[in-house]
Parts: C-alpha cells; structure tokens; sequence
C-alpha cells in the first residue's frame, strides 16, 4: 500500500467512528466544536501511529482514548494555571485533584450506541430551529461537509457554516448535556429527532427548488438516520413506535425515487409511475418496519403516513389500490394529523373508494378552508370528481380555476388539457 | 452507492453448516457484526447459502435451457454468504469488510462489488 492509500484506508475507519467520538467527547467538554476539534486530533495521531502499527483490533475504542488523553492533557493545562496561584498563597505541595480525571477514564467503557444516540437528540434539541438542527445533524451525524449541506440546501455555504457555529453556541448556552433524554421530556425530544430526519428526506425528495427535482444524497442520508436510529433505540416500546413508523414512511417513498422523473426530468404522479421500477427491496424493508410500528400498537402520522403509502406499495398496477383501506386510513389519519391537505386526500380516497359523489360531498365542505383558497389541487381534484361524475361542464370550469393557481408551468399545461378534454 | 459483498465459498463451507463450539463462536461474532452494520445504517439485505451441493445451474444457449446439478468445482469462485450494503464509497466498504470477524475457518476472501445505478445506465451525454 502507498502512503496515499494507507492515509485513505485510516480517514475511512475515522469517518465510521466520527459521530460516535463526536458524542462520547461532547460529553466530557460539553463543547461540539471542542469535541470536534478533539476527534480531529485523534485522527492526526492514528495517521501518524497506525501506519507503523496497524489499525488497531478496535479502532474505535483507540481513536477515543487518544483524543480524551487530548482533553484531559487540555484540562490539566487549566489546572495546573489556577494552581500556581493558589499555591503562592497557601504554598502547598499539589494533592492533585484527580477526580474529574477518574470520572473520565470510567466514562471511557461507556455504551457507543449510546454516545451517538446522545448526539442525535442534542443535534436535534427543540431549542434550536429546525434548518439548525437538519444543518447540524447532517455535520456531526452525517459527516457531511458544510460545502456538501450548502450544496444539498441550494444555499451558500457562509449561511449554512454561520448556522452551524450558532447552533452550537445555542447548545453550550444552554447547558446541554449530550445525554439520551428520559422520562417526559423523551416523547418530545423524540418527535423533534424524527421531524428533523423527515425534514432531511423531504429537502431530496421534494426538492421544491433548483434544477433537480430529486436530491437522492438527502434521502441516503435521512435514510441512514433512521435506519440508525431503529437499531439502536429499543424496538419492543411502544413509545419508539414512530421511530419505525418513520423509517417505513421514508423506505417506501424512496422505493419510488427511480421511477419519479420522467425523461424530461418532470416529476411523475403514482399513476403515471412505471411501477416495475420501485425497489422491492426498499419497499419490503418499508413494510417490514411497518409491521414492526404496528406490533408495537404504532397509530402516529408517521406509522399512518406508512400505512397509506404501503397500500400503494402493494398494488402493482394503480387498478388494484386498495382505496377503502386508503380511505379508513384517512379517517385516523385526521385525527391524530389535522390539516386540510389530509382532508383533500381523504376527499380524494373517499371518491376513488365510494365514487366522484362521496368525494364531492367532502370536497364542498373543504371550499372554505382559508388554507386551501388559492391551492390549486383543491380545484383540479373537484374538476376530476365532476367528470366521473358526469358533469363536464362544471367540470371544465374546475380544471381552469386549478390552472389559473398553479404556478407551475407543466402542471398549468396538464390543468388545461384536463380542461380541453372535458368539452 | 450500493455493494453487494460477497464472501467467498471455501472447502469448509462447501461441507455445509455445522454446530460446533467453533462454528457457533464464529456464528455469535458475525451476528454481532450484523448489529453493528445495522446500527450503521448501512445493511440493506444479507444472507447465508448453503453448499453448491444444494445447488443447481441453468446453461443458457440460445434458446437452449440446461440444468446442471451441484456440487460445483472451483470451490473458491463459489459465493457462500452475501451482504447489500449502502455505503458512501468503497473506502467505507473495504473499512467495513476488514471489521468482518473470520467468516471461515481457514483462510478465505470478500469481494466488494460495487452495483449499477440508475445514473451508470443512462446514456452519457454526448457519449
């Protein structure tokens, strides 16, 4: 091996134990640019060391006692500072106060999966914004670089480093411990992990900006994280059901990255998918996480999000969707996730489970909803209604007050063909 | 990127699963290697396969099908266990598979090999 390769073979086995030195040593400086630092220098000292001797049997368990020998060298230093001036007053030999330094070394043997988990859940603390917790989740967790988040963000990579620095500054001011959160304060600090892990996927998923409509890292990413983080909580209680409710969600959906574009690069909707080129392998990943929600009694948006995009999973052509199934779904759906978007699939799923009428009545309730005044699905999904319904006139009508909402041009086209069409 | 990480077939394994102490100690490290792949976010999919004695091949000419019993010779060209892996790059992949506790007795081989995507299939642009 070249000096070049063996460099490249030891930043590969530091990259695998980053986040979890990251979260060991935050523990102990309670600082994650400190912590970032130190890491940083235990792998200056393995790319001196371990050419020489080897990777060591468990490098991770290496890497960290290098850099917490780096802390404690650090906080000596402090020490030794303060000392000499107590020592010119009382002029005492130097009893040497060795307790922090042994709570260190028995830190030393603690949990891996705990120590990363405890950096998820401070990366994601609700006291910081949610663009802060995705950017710093995705530097300390991920790895990423603050070019790669800049890049993936469509941002400069000054916001995205200045959101870093702040995110961090706002952890230290507050005090946070870098530990997995217990008792009641657990379900939200949960819920705020999840949403940033969703957040993450959503950002590559439906990329509401730039040229590509699809950012595929984002989703590895935030699929990564939820993979990680359904191995290292406990599956058997109830209270992490989200958490498989969320790697269901976010497996199936990207189970359809490959067929969501068309050649021109526009997005494809479910019925327009070559359905032959959905995963199967994501989506039974998808529903094996599912199954694992639900035998946990999961019923969370996420878990019902899940169940709603594994009916579409299941289906190999769109004639065979289950849409009562889909349409029970929503009913639960809106209780536990109120909006008037989940009302509007429900008007949808009600109309392809009961017929256009059971979705009109729903559809007519929803008119008034403020949130829904200038959204153009609203229209385009009564217009849909009223044909199958046999009233083309109306119908028409529909389609061109979508078409006047939308802002998107190949959807204005798609809107005023529909319309066309009616007659 | 995705791998699929092959590990190779020995004389030992082409004998077939057998419980001993030693088979079980190996058993027992590698599902602690699982875990920690899962913990990594990094497992997609991984199984073991039984002897090419359990095995059959189909030959493929022209419209010509035949089937061909196992065992196999080349022992050491025959896959006996394999993983699918979705790692950053094969930097990531070779760290993981020299993590990979002995998967045989004697000496053996892994074999990383990288998967085609959807962009590696697509023309290239003024290609």
């Amino acid at each position: 091996m070249t000096t070049g390769e063996t460099h490249r073979a030891i930043e590969a086995v530091f990259r695998i134990e980053r986040a979890r030195l990251i979260g060991g040593l935050a523990r102990l400086v309670r600082d994650v640019d400190r912590a970032e630092e130190l890491a940083q220098d235990a792998l200056v000292i393995a790319l001196s060391e371990w050419p020489g001797t080897g990777i060591p049997v468990n490098p991770g368990a290496w890497l960290m006692t290098a850099a917490k020998r780096r802390a404690i060298d650090a906080i000596r230093r402090d020490r030794m500072r303060d000392r000499k001036h107590e020592e010119l007053v009382r002029e005492q030999g130097g009893t040497t106060d060795s307790a922090a330094e042994d709570e260190m070394i028995a830190a030393m043997d603690e949990d891996p999966g705990d120590e990363l988990l405890g950096l998820i859940f401070t990366a994601c603390h609700p006291v910081l914004s949610p663009d802060a917790r995705a950017a710093l989740t995705l530097r300390v967790v991920g790895g990423l670089a603050t070019d790669e988040i800049a890049r993936a963000f469509l941002t400069s990579e000054a916001t995205i480093a200045q959101r870093i620095v702040r995110a961090k500054k706002t952890i230290g001011k507050a005090g946070l411990t870098f530990e997995v959160p217990r008792g009641r304060e657990r379900a939200e600090r949960l819920a705020s992990v999840l949403e940033v892990i969703y957040l993450i996927f959503n950002e590559g998923y439906a990329a509401t900006s730039g040229e590509d409509l699809v950012r595929p890292a984002l989703c590895q990413e935030a699929q990564r994280l939820a993979r990680m983080l359904a191995a290292l909580m406990p599956g058997d209680d109830p209270e992490n059901a989200e958490i498989f409710g969320l790697l269901a969600l976010i497996e199936i959906q990207a189970s359809r990255l490959p067929a969501r574009t068309g050649p021109d690069g526009a997005l494809l909707t479910l019925n327009q998918q070559n359905r032959a080129h959905w995963d199967r392998l994501l989506i039974r990943r998808g529903l094996e996480a599912l199954e694992r929600a639900q035998a946990i009694r999961g019923d969370g948006p996420y878990a019902l999000q899940a169940a709603l995009a594994a009916c579409h999973a299941r289906a190999f052509t769109p004639a065979e969707t289950d849409w009562g199934r889909i349409a029970a779904l929503y009913d639960r759906l809106r209780v536990v996730m109120p909006s008037p978007v989940v009302d509007l699939n429900r008007a949808v799923a009600y109309s392809m489970a009961f017929g256009p009428e059971a979705g009109l009545r729903l559809i007519d309730q929803l008119a008034s909803a403020a949130a829904l005044r200038n959204y153009a699905p609203l229209p385009a999904a009564r217009g849909d209604f009223l044909l199958r319904a046999g009233r083309p006139v109306e119908a028409r009508a529909a389609f061109e007050t979508a078409a006047g909402l939308t802002r998107n041009a190949r959807e204005r086209d798609f809107l005023l063909a529909r319309a066309e069409a009616c007659g | 990127m995705r791998v699929m990480v092959l590990v190779k077939a020995t004389e030992d394994s082409e004998q077939g699963f057998n419980p001993t102490p030693e088979t079980m100690a190996m058993m027992e490290a590698m599902g602690k290697f699982n875990e920690d792949l899962e913990k990594a976010g990094i497992l997609l999919a991984g199984d073991g396969l039984k002897p090419s004695s359990e095995a059959k091949r189909v030959a493929f000419d022209g419209a010509g099908r035949s089937v061909i019993d196992g065992p196999f010779a080349e022992t050491r060209e025959l896959v006996a266990g394999f993983w699918l892996w979705q790692v950053k790059d094969m930097d990531e992949a070779v760290a993981w598979v020299k993590r990979c506790p002995n998967p045989m007795p004697g000496p053996s081989e892994i074999e990383i090999r990288p998967i085609y995507e959807l962009e590696d299939l697509l023309p290239q642009a003024g290609g």
